[in-house]
């Protein structure tokens, strides 16, 4: 290995979290703290593979109720109907709104699922050690928290439906409980992305090269 | 070049000398290309502009109805604090709570604490508790959601818009800039500099 292929960690530097200065880690001393920024040092998110795995079964769990359950009802002088997260892309679709309902559909059911998915294959090859591919993963790792946020859209689509359509005997809408589950599971993918550590996969490589 | 400071990259490890960039440069890792840092030229200006300008908006956009609603003679108007407290009401509190705190919990913070940084670096002093706030600043960014929840108004006004007459509201309006004005903030608040203003307590 070349000299200039040296990871902090080899020589004992560890990066903070808080505020990205080096520090050098003393061996024996536990519990140190960043002397710029006073935060916990760690060589590596602490429990990174656990914690990710933690946030992510969960959020799966989550995403079955988030599909299947009412994520509206809507009750009108003609009938009272239930949507979920498909039905309402399958209703802008038909409605001619069809940019719409592709922009919906990448943000509430791609978007999460491929998170989702993403997540698992980064922990299962940190996991079996891969070698090969780091860069690429770390960028998926990249995108994975930049398209994060996004997949928040239906909550706030129905939020304001909610507050708007509420006319007095002509029609109302009722946020159903799929709002809440498909919320967590934001949440719970956003909390895995943070817990997982990319650095984690370029460590199997360097180990090689030692 | 490199000013001789060792870094390592957050997101590979790899420990790397800090480059000298010229204005408007960015420094990239040399093995995953992650972005290190970079030079904004008159970042404290920059910044400081934006993020007034962003708290004029935000406060105008949470004051003023977003959308309004009108079908059959019966008007309804909504503001974003307004549509929070109805999700409340209908027994998703857990939902209202993470709407409040990502669209105006936390932009209301992101704003403040960098004008409380900002406008003392404007005059030429170092802010007391630069450290915690950086921190705090770092740790709430993903949560800050405006621009997905303007997303979202324009696909709900896309939904009503067969069924009832849509009245776009002042804040409506509001938000829009808002958004440009809040990324040309974070964009140009610039981190990295700012973390080299705190002295290390020896």
């Amino acid at each position: 290995m070349s000299e200039s292929d040296v990871t902090a960690s080899q020589l004992g530097l560890c990066t903070c979290h808080g505020c990205g200065g080096l520090s050098e880690l003393i061996p024996g001393v536990h519990e140190m703290r960043c002397r710029r920024c006073g935060a916990a040092l760690h060589l590596r998110k602490p429990d990174s593979i656990a914690r990710t795995w933690a946030f992510l079964i969960a959020a799966y769990i989550l995403y079955v109720p988030a599909n299947v359950l009412p994520m509206m009802r809507t009750g009108s002088l003609f009938g009272a109907q239930s949507d979920t997260i498909m039905s309402g892309v399958v209703y802008l679709w038909h409605s001619g709104s069809w940019h719409i309902a592709l922009v919906v559909f990448i943000a509430s059911i791609v978007v999460p699922l491929a998170k989702m998915f993403s997540l698992t294959y980064l922990l299962i090859s940190v996991q079996l050690g891969w070698t090969t591919r780091s860069l690429e993963r770390t960028k998926l790792y990249r995108i994975l928290e930049f398209v994060g946020p996004w997949s928040m859209l239906d909550v706030f689509v129905v939020m304001i439906l909610v507050a708007l359509v509420q006319l007095k005997g002509l029609a109302s809408i009722q946020p159903g409980l799929a709002v809440a589950a498909f919320g967590a599971v934001v949440v719970l993918t956003m909390f895995a992305a943070m817990a997982f550590d990319p650095r984690l996969l370029w460590e199997p490589k360097e180990r090689q090269h030692v | 070049m490199t000013s001789g400071v060792l870094t390592a990259c957050h997101e590979c490890d790899l420990l790397q000398r800090e480059p000298i960039l010229p204005p408007g440069g960015v420094a990239c890792c040399r093995r995953c290309s992650a972005v290190l840092f970079r030079d904004i030229p008159d970042a404290v200006d920059r910044a400081l502009a934006y993020t007034l300008g962003a708290a004029f908006l935000f406060i105008i956009a949470n004051l003023f109805p977003i959308v309004g609603l009108e079908a059959a003679g019966i008007a309804n108007a909504t503001s974003l604090y307004g549509a929070v407290e109805t999700i409340w009401k209908s027994d998703m509190e857990g939902v209202a709570a993470l709407v409040f705190i990502t669209t105006i919990l936390i932009p209301a913070m992101e704003i403040s604490l960098r004008l409380y940084v900002l406008l003392p670096l404007k005059l030429g002093h170092v802010p007391q508790g630069l450290a915690p706030i950086l921190r705090l600043l770092q740790s709430v960014r993903p949560w800050s959601m405006t621009q997905v929840f303007i997303l979202g108004v324009l696909v709900a006004l896309v939904k009503l818009a067969h069924l009832a007459h849509i009245v776009p509201g002042i804040a409506l309006w509001s938000f829009g800039g808002l958004i440009l004005l809040l990324t040309g903030a974070t964009v140009s608040f610039n981190t990295h500099e700012l973390w080299s203003l705190v002295k290390e307590d020896e």
